[in-house]
């Protein structure tokens, strides 16, 4: 029981890594980007195909495919994400399907459509066990990783979010662009950082889920809506509110699919529902925001 | 609504739902295409189908300003219903189709209740949410709906007792342009009516409207119960005229692509679902006899300049060259 808890305390952890970026491009820069997915993608084939192809070891690859799907992430929103923050919503909805929908039979045409492997390094492979009978904890090293992993990320972004410059500037640039533009600072620098870095976050959640999610061309649209639940039940508060929503998402995934297999995906959905119509902007509502 | 005086403002709505003689020229060519294109019957019967499903999402996205990507869980829902009903009650395609629409319906008014709170953002998750549960469901319910392999074995009856479904589908074509142009009629008259008027006042600004005076939630409960019907009704038809209903028809890229036909031909213009059906079958028939793995490239490519142009310059060719000096990416 304990490590179905523990397996669905890792999985949450990689779905934050994956949504926290789109929590703040949704959130807030207020832009519906359903192509998140596809940055993940992309991260995720940058470490699988420099470890194949050029020998690369995982922990230098995981920087590696965060630096590529931020690079890609800077030069998308520059180019085609700036001219649509102020269009309504069904247009962004509509431009993000068409870029995934690309990504897809790209990653398609040049990889090919089948699975792809990570081969992990030694130590992470291994397996610890606490414990007797129900009350048995087994811990898979490589979910021990990318739980301490993201648990310095959070506290990263927090840190970033609120004690820094940046931070302070990327919350009054979302509060009132043209006040925060009249300060003098740089509203589209600063929107432009925090997408590449949103995408970067993305990149790297794909890295790491590789080996737990599976990468294959239908990756953003199979993860898509994972990402979507994270962000619309965590709401857009905070980095905790996805935090959280993605630990209760990852433990009711797991506990769901070990318990009731028969029902699969169909517990995470209704509580989405559930939680959607008991409180529409999320369960956690920034005060006075938009 | 009483219909004792007809009102001056009552005209004007009503002008708007007036025949013109180039329409009825359109739905009569539409209806001889089966027998002047007979060999392109099949495309013509999807192209009719597809079109109905656009109107039913124009009737919320356009009319309304709902944004929906589960648009799919009715129309699914009217296949599998339509094709259950006649593998094991009754084979009849009218009664079929009602039965479809009846369920479809439904499964609207109770979903409706979770479209009236929230945001864009709130309302796409709840959608999308809905159609991935149904699929869910017809995946694991295998002892009914035949789970991934899909429901099998539906024979349909003639149709009105007399006509057979015949196998280069020029019946089925016929069938689906005629419940097409009745759906489109009464559409018409149910968005050019008062309740229409009003639900084009929500969709431009819903605080105001609930300031005049309209029940908001009530009418966009009522407009959501009657576009999930009408899709059901696509839904039903397609099951009945291919006589198979299976997953496919709750995905996520089905609920994607109306919204995309619909964008194409025009939101919010009852013929821009019909004008973006027949753009969008086309292409679709073109582009993947050309590239049959990488035709999702080629629509994905299309959104994105669709967008990037605006929505309402691309139908409007001679407005690219205009003030802005915008150039085109123009179609693939």
């Amino acid at each position: 029981m304990l490590t179905i808890l523990f397996d669905g305390i890792a999985y949450g952890m990689l779905l934050f890594i994956l949504a926290v970026g789109l929590s703040v491009t949704m959130g807030l820069m207020n832009f519906i980007n359903l192509a998140h997915g596809a940055f993940a993608m992309v991260g995720g084939y940058i470490t699988v195909l420099l470890m194949q192809k050029f020998g690369v070891p995982f922990l230098v690859c995981l920087p590696l495919a965060f630096l590529g799907s931020a690079l890609l992430g800077a030069v998308l929103e520059r180019t085609l994400y700036r001219p649509l923050y102020h269009k309504p919503h069904l247009d962004q909805v509509l431009f993000s399907i068409g870029l995934t929908f690309m990504a897809v039979a790209t990653a398609d045409y040049f990889i090919g459509s089948s699975q792809q492997i990570v081969q992990l390094p030694e130590w992470l492979k291994g397996r610890t066990e606490l414990g007797e009978g129900a009350w048995m904890l087994g811990m898979g090293h490589y979910r021990l990783f990318i739980i301490a992993v993201c648990a310095a990320l959070t506290v990263g972004l927090q840190y970033v979010l609120t004690q820094t410059r940046f931070g302070s500037r990327l919350r009054a640039a979302v509060d009132d662009q043209r006040v925060a533009a009249g300060l003098g600072i740089n509203v589209n620098w600063v929107f432009l950082g925090t997408f590449a870095v949103g995408s970067g976050l993305a990149g790297l959640g794909g890295a790491l889920g590789a080996e737990v999610l599976g990468l294959d061309p239908s990756f953003p649209l199979k993860f898509m809506i994972y990402f979507l639940i994270v962000v619309a039940v965590g709401g857009t508060s905070s980095i905790t509110g996805p935090l959280l929503a993605a630990l209760l998402l990852g433990i009711a995934d797991v506990a769901g699919k070990y318990y009731i297999p028969k029902l699969g995906g169909f517990v995470v959905y209704s509580l989405m529902i559930v939680i959607l119509v008991w409180r529409p902007h999320g369960l956690f509502v920034r005060k006075g925001g938009k | 609504m009483p219909h004792t005086t007809t009102s001056p403002s009552q005209n004007t709505l009503l002008s708007r739902a007036r025949w013109t003689w180039w329409e009825v020229l359109l739905w009569a060519l539409a209806l001889a295409s089966p027998l002047l294109l007979s060999s392109h019957a099949l495309i013509i019967n999807e192209i009719a189908i597809v079109a109905l499903f656009a109107l039913s999402l124009d009737l919320i996205l356009g009319y309304t300003g709902i944004v929906s990507l589960g648009h799919a869980a009715f129309f699914g829902m009217g296949a599998y219903s339509a094709a259950l009903f006649a593998k094991h009650f009754m084979p009849d395609p009218l009664v079929g189709l009602l039965v479809g629409m009846g369920t479809a319906g439904l499964l609207g008014a109770l979903c409706s209740a979770t479209i009236l709170r929230g945001t864009d953002l709130t309302r796409l998750m709840v959608t999308l949410g809905v159609g991935l549960i149904l699929m869910e469901l017809a995946n694991k319910l295998d002892w009914l709906t035949g789970g991934a392999d899909g429901l099998q074995g539906v024979v349909m009856g003639p149709l009105l007792g007399r006509f057979e479904f015949d196998l280069y589908g020029r019946v089925a074509a016929w069938y689906s342009l005629t419940v097409l142009l009745i759906v489109f009629v009464v559409a018409r008259r149910f968005v050019s009516s008062p309740f229409g008027a009003t639900l084009k006042a929500i969709r431009d600004n819903r605080l105001r409207a609930m300031a005049i005076g309209i029940s908001v939630n009530s009418r966009l409960a009522v407009v959501y119960t009657v576009a999930a019907t009408l899709a059901g009704a696509a839904g039903a038809l397609l099951a009945q005229t291919t006589g198979f209903a299976s997953l496919d028809v709750f995905e996520f890229h089905r609920s994607a692509d109306v919204m995309l036909i619909l964008v194409i031909g025009g939101v919010g213009w009852l013929y821009g679902g019909v004008a973006g059906a027949i753009v969008f079958k086309l292409m679709q028939d073109t582009i993947s006899s050309i590239t049959p793995q990488y035709w999702t490239f080629w629509i994905g490519l299309f959104l994105v300049v669709l967008v990037l142009v605006g929505r309402e310059r691309l139908i409007r060719p001679w407005t690219w060259f205009g003030a802005k000096g915008k150039k085109s990416g123009g179609a693939p």
